[in-house]
């Protein structure tokens, strides 16, 4: 990976600038031109290297959420996957090594919304959903650290 | 600002800002907003915690982070609050959250998740984490993820939200 592409996954995974041009003050901040920052975004926006460039909300003020699990048989859980993943609401969906093998956030505008959708999850699913919402968070969400090789 | 120009905003970036030299700009015109606006109003979202970071947001496993173990662990409730800050202060641990025991089948309240270059990177980082912070007494497991299905952020505001029966529609970001 490019050194601008690094600079910009160390430097600005948190407060990128709320400005008219954005991109043009974290050049200057890093010594390059605007469209060179502009580029090394898209490079990295087409690699897979980001998701986005945007908010991480606090689920708590953004709206309701809750990290939820599914035991399903092996044979069927990309099936199912894809059926929990038909909903809007559901991000991060992971087959994990356990009973509970496939795991997911649902958030959804409210607390009620969240429980219908949960239902609604159970029933396209086909299995049982397990909800787990955050009790509390004792992490601060800075980005993610990356070691370069 | 309105609630509902809020509400279209949230919507707008919560799957990123259009990758524009003036993204803001780009979506002030998207949503019959100034760039004005859309500035003061991430702006204050961020001062009021709503926003927990703006910037870039990666991949882990296109970065080689290619495992990914969510380590859950059974602590007595008395000492939960003090051992999620020990784990939240290992540099090795990349979310920790308290969540409620769902009994009988699942007994674990504190989760912590690490990525690692390799699985037994990983297991090495927990068991070092492990003997340093005192944690070897509590029950806990490793649950390493296999296949990724589905990775967005989160959908707050959706389709099916009040707003769709107003009449107003979204067209989508997708950076």
């Amino acid at each position: 990976m490019k050194l601008l592409e690094q600079q910009l996954i160390d430097e600005y995974q948190k407060d990128l600038p709320v400005c008219s041009r954005p991109y043009l003050e974290v050049a200057k901040r890093l010594g390059v031109t605007e469209s060179d920052v502009v580029s090394a975004l898209k490079r990295l926006k087409e690699n897979g290297t980001l998701s986005r460039i945007g908010p991480v909300f606090n689920h708590k003020k953004a709206g309701a959420s809750t990290l939820a699990a599914m035991a399903v048989p092996e044979a069927v859980l990309a099936e199912v996957a894809e059926r929990v993943n038909a909903f809007e609401g559901v991000n991060h969906n992971y087959a994990r090594e356990h009973k509970f093998n496939l795991w997911f956030v649902v958030t959804a505008p409210d607390q009620d919304q969240l429980q219908a959708s949960l239902k609604a999850i159970e029933l396209s699913g086909g299995y049982k959903v397990m909800s787990l919402p955050m009790v509390k968070s004792h992490f601060i969400d800075l980005g993610f650290k990356v070691k370069w090789q | 600002m309105d609630d509902i120009s809020q509400l279209r905003l949230r919507k707008a970036i919560q799957n990123g800002l259009p990758l524009t030299e003036q993204p803001y700009l780009t979506l002030a015109q998207e949503l019959g907003l100034t760039e004005s606006q859309v500035m003061q109003a991430i702006t204050d979202w961020q001062n009021d915690g709503m926003i927990k970071r703006f910037g870039l947001v990666v991949k882990h496993h296109s970065l080689g982070y290619t495992a990914n173990a969510m380590v859950v662990w059974d602590i007595p409730e008395d000492k939960v609050n003090n051992v999620g800050e020990l784990l939240s202060s290992c540099d090795a641990v990349t979310l920790c959250y308290q969540r409620p025991r769902q009994l009988p089948e699942w007994n674990y309240n504190l989760f912590s998740m690490i990525h690692g270059q390799d699985r037994e990177t990983v297991l090495q980082q927990l068991a070092s984490i492990t003997e340093q912070n005192d944690l070897a007494d509590f029950k806990r497991d490793v649950l390493f993820s296999y296949k990724l299905f589905k990775q967005c952020g989160g959908q707050y505001v959706q389709a099916s939200h009040e707003l769709a029966s107003k009449g107003l529609t979204f067209k989508e970001q997708s950076l």
